[in-house]
């Protein structure tokens, strides 16, 4: 059996990258990826969690945050359309109105 | 069961009147408003006359209680009104003289701006004076008190675009509010010892005390303090300054409020705590004492002063003087008589003033008039029946009531023959002064300008030409004149049998002085013969040496005046009082405020606090708004940042 350190490493990495991703790039869409990035970096370690307990409420976790994170892709990407239509770019740099 | 007779609706009535010429007046047309306030007032004069109707058949002290105002555990006041004899005599005096000056005002001011303003406040002031006179305890009268030097400085400072009325108004609300400290005083050692204001239980109170007694303390504080109060509002040494300068209203205004009816809510209200005075003998001495002074003093100002209305300003001041000897000397009905008498005479001779006024065209120099005899007839004889009145001569008004203080002062047991005999000078003096007036004003020649066409200060006066005042000027004239002569015909005697019930604590105290009382009087018939005899004297002996140096000689003055050198220098400028309040009082307060308060508490202290925090917040908020940068990724390194300072933390937390 795979101890759950393995897991929890994996899900470690996973979250970093989507950190990574989040800070370094300038594409709103990469931006979003990045984010679901580090849910499945969270969500690995509630599974990996639920499995080494044998409960069962890790795995219910999961399933919440997955339909979250469907709502929030639809309403993300929703909000990504509209920024485009009126900003005519996807560079979050160039979306900054919101300034002093 | 007592009757109801509506009181409240007395003052209530001059209240709608203010209101609506008040509110609406600016829309309305002259005629509108003077049949506005003409008949609010008048239908509060009818009311009076209705209540006195009644009378008869009421139980004194009459008390109806209209609604509950405040209560506060065993304390309470109410909207109440109290009618016993004193009160009917105020409110006849008030309501009937008040009516009188509304009626003339309709001719007096009918030229001037403001028309429907003028009204709203004459009627407004009716309602505060009313509610003075009719109030059942120390706090309504207050409240009447403090409305009626509302009115005052409302109509001092009628013409507010001219400074000096308008830093009069001030000055007449400022040296009041010193004196309504003391009676504010008064009343709050009232609720402490005796846990009332109500007329009727404090006096049940204060009867059983004896003067001995450590109570005495007390009462004498109380008296005291009212009579501070007292002093304010009607203008006693050493607050009486703002009457003279309270002449800058308009000359109806000088009869009704400062002549007839507020100036003397002093006298009433002594008069209504005679309960208190009658317990502390200092206080009644006091009052005897700043009587006395107050009635020399105003007279030998009024001497030398060559404003029409300015002498009959300090004539005012000066029988005020008297009634408060009267009510000192423990004659209170003498000081209520004359108090009456009073309101007819002055308000007659305020308002022939201001007839002459009007006549000449805005001047108020008596040295610019002269000759006006036979060119205002109606006003000279008019007034001529004020000042014989005033001078005392008998059988016109002023006589009986001035005699009866002067008898009292005299003959009472709190009197003394030092107030007599210095009452007795005043009332030379008084003659004097309004003969010198009488005489420089009617007789002689003109010595104005045939045209003044810039009416002094009032605009709408300057017509060209002398000529008589219209008939709605005359006719309050002619009633106060007669009057004015008549008005004394009752005679003191009766009049204190009739005031008698509410001042009755001293006809019991003076029948239980024993049977010895009755028999003494007929004694002194002789004597008090004798002390008429001497005051009307002193009244011929002023009307002669008027006579002598203002028709006769008319250049002697000047060499009398010249020979006494500095001495009439002083009087001439009111013996500096003024000047004196100026650097005692008003100076160091203006420099302290200015100064310490407001440069070094305001602006250095509290508005500095206030801007430098100020500052120093927008410092603080420049330096940090840069962090809102409006980039998302640098809001998302601060996210990551702050999650990581978390992790750290709870990491370094967990291995220790």
């Amino acid at each position: 059996m795979v101890p759950v350190s393995y897991y929890l490493i994996l899900g470690g990495i996973l979250f970093a990258c989507g950190v990574a991703g989040f800070l370094i790039k300038r594409n709103l869409i990469t931006i979003f990826m990045s984010i679901e990035l580090m849910l499945n970096g969270v969500n690995l370690s509630f599974v990996a969690f639920a499995a080494q307990w044998q409960a069962l409420s890790g795995q219910v976790f999961v399933f919440f945050v997955m339909v979250v994170a469907a709502a929030e892709a639809a309403v993300g990407l929703a909000i990504i359309i509209a920024v485009y239509r009126t900003r005519e770019t996807l560079n979050v740099d160039q979306v900054n109105l919101l300034k002093l | 069961m007592t009757r109801n007779l509506h009181l409240w609706l007395i003052p209530v009535l001059p209240l709608i009147g203010a209101a609506v010429n008040g509110l609406f007046g600016k829309r309305f047309s002259r005629q509108t408003v003077v049949a506005i306030a003409l008949l609010f007032s008048g239908a509060a004069f009818a009311m009076a006359l209705w209540v006195a109707s009644q009378f008869s058949s009421l139980q004194t002290p009459h008390i109806e209680t209209f609604a509950a105002w405040l209560r506060a555990g065993d304390f309470h006041a109410d909207f109440a009104f109290f009618l016993d004899q004193l009160s009917l005599v105020m409110l006849l005096v008030v309501t009937g003289v008040g009516f009188l000056i509304h009626i003339y005002s309709v001719g007096y001011m009918w030229e001037e701006g403001g028309f429907y303003r003028f009204f709203a406040y004459l009627n407004l002031f009716m309602f505060f004076m009313l509610t003075l006179v009719l109030a059942s305890n120390y706090l309504l009268m207050f409240i009447g008190w403090e409305g009626v030097g509302l009115a005052s400085y409302l109509l001092i400072g009628f013409w507010f675009t001219k400074d000096s009325a308008a830093s009069a108004g001030k000055k007449a609300f400022i040296v009041n509010r010193i004196g309504d400290f003391g009676f504010l005083i008064a009343l709050f050692l009232m609720i402490q010892h005796f846990g009332s204001l109500d007329f009727v239980q404090v006096a049940q109170q204060v009867m059983p005390m004896s003067p001995e007694i450590g109570a005495a303390g007390l009462l004498t504080a109380i008296g005291l303090l009212l009579m501070v109060g007292a002093a304010g509002k009607s203008a006693q040494i050493p607050l009486y300054v703002w009457l003279p300068d309270a002449m800058e209203g308009p000359t109806p205004v000088s009869a009704l409020i400062h002549a007839a009816t507020m100036v003397t809510a002093g006298v009433y209200m002594v008069s209504r705590s005679h309960v208190i005075f009658e317990h502390a003998p200092i206080a009644m001495m006091v009052v005897a004492i700043i009587g006395t002074l107050t009635a020399l003093f105003a007279a030998t100002i009024g001497v030398c002063q060559t404003d029409v209305k300015k002498v009959l300003a300090y004539s005012t001041v000066s029988q005020l003087g008297y009634m408060f000897i009267g009510c000192g000397v423990g004659a209170f009905s003498a000081g209520i008589f004359h108090l009456m008498t009073h309101a007819f005479f002055k308000g007659l001779l305020f308002l022939a003033a201001g007839s002459v006024i009007h006549a000449v065209g805005g001047e108020q120099d008596m040295r610019k008039m002269g000759g006006l005899r036979t060119k205002i007839p109606w006003t000279f004889w008019t007034m001529t029946a004020g000042t014989f009145a005033i001078a005392g001569f008998p059988p016109l008004a002023g006589f009986f009531s001035k005699d009866a203080i002067l008898w009292k002062a005299y003959s009472s047991p709190y009197g003394n023959w030092v107030y007599w005999a210095i009452g007795v000078f005043t009332a030379f003096l008084t003659s004097f002064y309004m003969f010198r007036q009488w005489f420089l004003t009617f007789f002689g020649e003109y010595r104005g300008e045939e045209h003044l066409d810039d009416g002094h200060g009032h605009g709408g006066h300057g017509h060209g030409g002398i000529h008589e005042s219209p008939a709605v000027m005359l006719a309050p004239l002619v009633i106060l004149a007669v009057l004015s002569v008549c008005g004394g015909w009752i005679g003191s005697e009766r009049f204190d049998k009739f005031l008698a019930p509410v001042f009755h604590s001293q006809t019991a105290s003076s029948t239980a002085e024993g049977p010895s009382m009755p028999a003494e009087p007929r004694k002194e018939d002789s004597t008090e013969t004798l002390f008429t005899g001497i005051s009307v004297s002193a009244a011929l002996l002023g009307f002669l040496l008027a006579w002598q140096l203002y028709h006769r000689r008319p250049e002697l003055p000047q060499r009398i005046a010249a020979s006494l050198g500095g001495f009439y220098q002083a009087v001439v400028h009111k013996y500096y009082v003024d000047e004196i309040y100026a650097t005692v009082f008003v100076k160091p307060l203006i420099d302290g405020s200015t100064k310490l308060l407001w440069h070094g508490v305001d602006r250095d202290i509290i508005d500095a606090a206030v801007d430098d925090s100020a500052d120093g917040a927008r410092e603080v908020s420049d330096a940090v708004r840069h962090m809102q940068s409006g980039n998302i990724r640098s809001y998302a390194g601060w996210v990551a940042a702050g999650a990581a300072v978390v992790i750290f933390y709870m990491v370094w937390m967990g291995t220790r």
